[in-house]
């Protein structure tokens, strides 16, 4: 079967992750049901609404679907609210979440929209910064011994890497730069 | 590589900001925008999966009915429901009200909804929106008129349809009438395109970017007489990335279970089993009016210039 990678599609800002996918030569789908969970052999949680996707998480039956093929290994990367709902837990909420990544998230850690920003970061492994857009973007207070820091911004860590679990709070999709995407078809 | 979408962002850029406002706009589709009058109304919505709400003091079906100059909500009322929720907050100004908008501004709320529902401010103009930092929708019926609005600095566009009716007639009527235009763009030859930009009172540079695009320089979605989980999958079927519902979940009989059935509906839009599923035993909808019993007068949708 060729590599195909899977964008959950309940909501959000999925169509710029297939669309980045496409343009760089990748086999992507749209998830929306196990069924299409089942074609895929990695999967990317895109920017959203993480209350909302937590109720449709469960109505589709993708909640279970997708956290037993993370534990049979299957990589998963999330960007901003894909972050959030990857973590162990969420700062002050009683929220769903896969528990995946061994980290606490804070959601709208920098405010409301008006305090939406863009910036360029370093990461770890790339050669030269990335330009990373903040949508009302969480960030990671706390994690544990196997997860890595792989980008901070003002002391904040936006984006870190457990084995396959990916996670960064910022959106690539909405860049130009591949560069990310590129690290998580290799993982 | 560059996407069409990315490219044009980056051209069309005259702030910062634009790729953040649109950005926005993008986080939200697929999701369901829904109009609250209070903290608790904004917590049901939450619960039911929301992707934001729109802040208002009353819905349009009231508006309607008790008529008077609809105004910017109470920014006390505005902060209650910011508090009470975690999901992007909207709310209304009136059209041309730069004022209004600088206030919500300054309230932070997460989108201006630059809105024909409230009574126009200005009977010429819109408010001048590239020089906020907060990113606003406006209402559209025909593209000439969303790409005006895109001019100004719109970063979302919603059909107007018609408020508070629950008659989801004019919703399709402006759907069909952008997507049929865009196409129509889209296929023309180059040298029909200023003859277009005349007809249609757009903006030329825009109606270039629908040509190279096949699509709206920003999301599209759909308001207006929205009342049941199958016209929230219509209207995604014709083209709408999101919905915003309003009177129709609150003038209800069980708003939450509503609320919850137009959330699955428009994630799954293209599953009529779902959909058949979630449409079931939903109580009372909202009673409505038939927009064609409306005079022009009394129609929303023709507010905007």
């Amino acid at each position: 079967m060729t590599p195909r990678v899977g964008v959950l599609a309940l909501q959000g800002d999925f169509q710029k992750h297939l669309d980045m996918l496409g343009a760089m030569g990748v086999e992507a789908g749209a998830v929306r049901s196990v069924d299409q969970l089942t074609e895929c052999d990695r999967l990317i949680i895109p920017g959203g609404e993480s209350t909302t996707l937590e109720i449709l998480l469960k109505s589709s039956g993708l909640d279970e679907a997708i956290l037993s093929r993370a534990k049979k290994g299957m990589p998963i990367w999330g960007t901003c609210m894909g972050m959030i709902l990857l973590a162990r837990e969420i700062e002050g909420r009683k929220q769903f979440s896969f528990g995946l990544l061994d980290a606490v998230v804070r959601r709208n850690a920098f405010g409301r929209q008006v305090f939406s920003f863009e910036a360029d970061i370093d990461f770890k492994g790339f050669d030269s910064p990335f330009h990373a857009v903040f949508i009302r973007a969480p960030i990671v207070v706390s994690y544990g011994s196997e997860v890595e820091e792989l980008a901070e911004y003002d002391g904040k860590t936006v984006a870190v890497r457990q084995a396959k679990i990916l996670g960064t709070a910022f959106h690539p999709e909405l860049t130009a730069d591949t560069r990310v995407h590129e690290l998580f078809l290799k993982m | 590589m560059e996407t069409n979408g990315q490219a044009n962002v980056t051209q069309r850029s005259i702030s910062e900001d634009w790729r953040l406002k649109v950005g926005l706009a993008e986080m939200l589709k697929g999701g369901v925008i829904m109009d609250v009058v209070t903290p608790e109304h904004a917590r049901i919505a939450e619960k039911a999966g929301a992707v934001a709400v729109m802040a208002l003091e009353r819905v349009p079906a009231d508006i309607r009915l008790h008529g008077g100059v609809a105004r910017m909500s109470d920014p006390e009322m505005i902060k209650g429901i910011q508090n009470a929720v975690t999901i992007p907050v909207m709310a209304k100004c009136r059209i041309g009200h730069f004022v209004e908008a600088e206030i919500l501004q300054a309230l932070e709320v997460d989108y201006i909804d630059e809105s024909e529902v409230l009574t126009p401010a200005d009977p010429e103009r819109h408010v001048w929106k590239h020089g906020f930092k907060v990113p606003f929708v406006c209402g559209a019926r025909n593209l000439g008129e969303a790409l005006r609005r895109c001019g100004e600095g719109a970063a979302m566009i919603r059909t107007k349809g018609e408020a508070g009716t629950g008659d989801v007639i004019e919703a399709v009527r402006h759907m069909r009438a952008i997507t049929s235009e865009i196409k129509r763009v889209h296929s023309s030859r180059e040298d029909d395109l200023m003859a277009i930009a005349k007809e249609l009172n757009a903006p030329f540079e825009l109606i270039q970017e629908v040509h190279r695009t096949g699509k709206l320089p920003v999301p599209n979605f759909s308001a207006g007489g929205i009342a049941t989980p199958a016209d929230a999958a219509l209207m995604m079927k014709l083209g709408a990335e999101a919905v915003f519902v309003g009177s129709g979940i609150f003038k209800s009989g069980d708003p939450a279970r509503r609320a919850s059935a137009i959330v699955e509906a428009t994630a799954h839009y293209n599953d009529a089993v779902l959909l058949a599923r979630v449409s079931r035993d939903l109580g009372e909808p909202m009673v409505g009016i038939n927009v064609s019993s409306l005079d022009e007068s009394e129609q929303l949708a023709v507010r905007g210039w």
